[in-house]
């Protein structure tokens, strides 16, 4: 039995449902940021997948820019915990309701 | 013998992404992600993405989760700071709505790969997006975003800067 796609989509997706529980049950900030990170990796092996079972390499590319867009994301979302521990000694998401209500 | 690497990596990665999000302090979590990165460039590589293997590698566990240990280190929070309440219902409900969009993926998944050709079902090739492949592609055809890319590089290198510059006003 050889892998398929489907073995490749099915992980993948089983990753990114564990980021997206993450995401729900955390409280803390840059375990959020962390899951956010999972899930963009479950969805970079799912591009990968179909651009390797496709035979078309702009998939791959599109990982590319990913993993770019992810690093600007982390330094823009860890420099935002930063100012929120200086200002609030916390990096707890529900200490964060300012714009809740 | 693909398919035992597989399976191997599968686990091993399933395993350390439920770690990132069970185990309680950041630092673990980190640990434990930049554990599944490795072994998501190991699927990468078992697909013959080499260069997206290393670039994983490389970018993400060697750069990324290095700036979060050393944000998570600079923050030097202590445990009742980090604040993890447990509450129970949120816990449980996420998990049931986790479970739910694990179906619907499966569900959509499994509805493609029916409706779609079989085509897409042959063995892992060997090799065959080289990176003279992907970098003919990211010049010529994907230029105009390359070059978006680095812009939006930038706007978050001068965000980043101008948040954690503070008012005026450096405690540190």
């Amino acid at each position: 039995m050889s892998i398929g796609l489907e073995h490749f989509l099915l992980l993948s997706g089983v990753i990114f449902t564990i980021g997206v529980i993450g995401v729900i049950i955390r409280r803390n900030a840059i375990v959020i940021l962390m899951c956010i990170e999972l899930m963009l990796n479950a969805s970079n092996l799912a591009l990968i997948g179909f651009s390797v079972f496709s035979g078309n390499p702009d998939g791959q590319i599109m990982v590319f820019f990913v993993i770019a867009v992810a690093a600007a994301e982390a330094a823009v979302g860890l420099a935002l915990f930063v100012v929120m521990s200086r200002n609030r000694k916390s990096v707890n998401v529900d200490d964060f309701n300012l714009m809740k209500w | 013998m693909y398919m035992a690497i597989f399976i191997l990596f599968a686990i091993m990665s399933i395993a350390g992404a439920i770690m990132v999000i069970t185990l309680k302090s950041p630092v673990s979590s980190a640990i434990a992600l930049i554990f599944v990165l490795c072994c998501i460039a190991g699927l990468f590589a078992l697909m013959g993405a080499l260069f997206m293997a290393a670039l994983q590698v490389i970018v993400y566990a060697g750069a990324i989760m290095v700036l979060f240990l050393f944000i998570i280190m600079l923050l030097n929070l202590k445990d009742e700071i980090l604040g993890e309440d447990e509450k129970k219902v949120t816990r449980v409900f996420g998990s049931i709505l986790g479970i739910a969009f694990l179906l619907e993926i499966g569900f959509f998944v499994r509805r493609a790969l029916t409706v779609g050709s079989e085509s897409l079902m042959y063995p892992v090739p060997e090799q065959f997006a080289s990176i003279e492949v992907i970098s003919t592609g990211l010049f010529t055809k994907f230029l105009f975003a390359f070059e978006i890319t680095s812009v939006l590089l930038l706007v978050a290198i001068i965000g980043a800067i101008m948040l954690s510059k503070g008012e005026g006003k450096t405690e540190y």
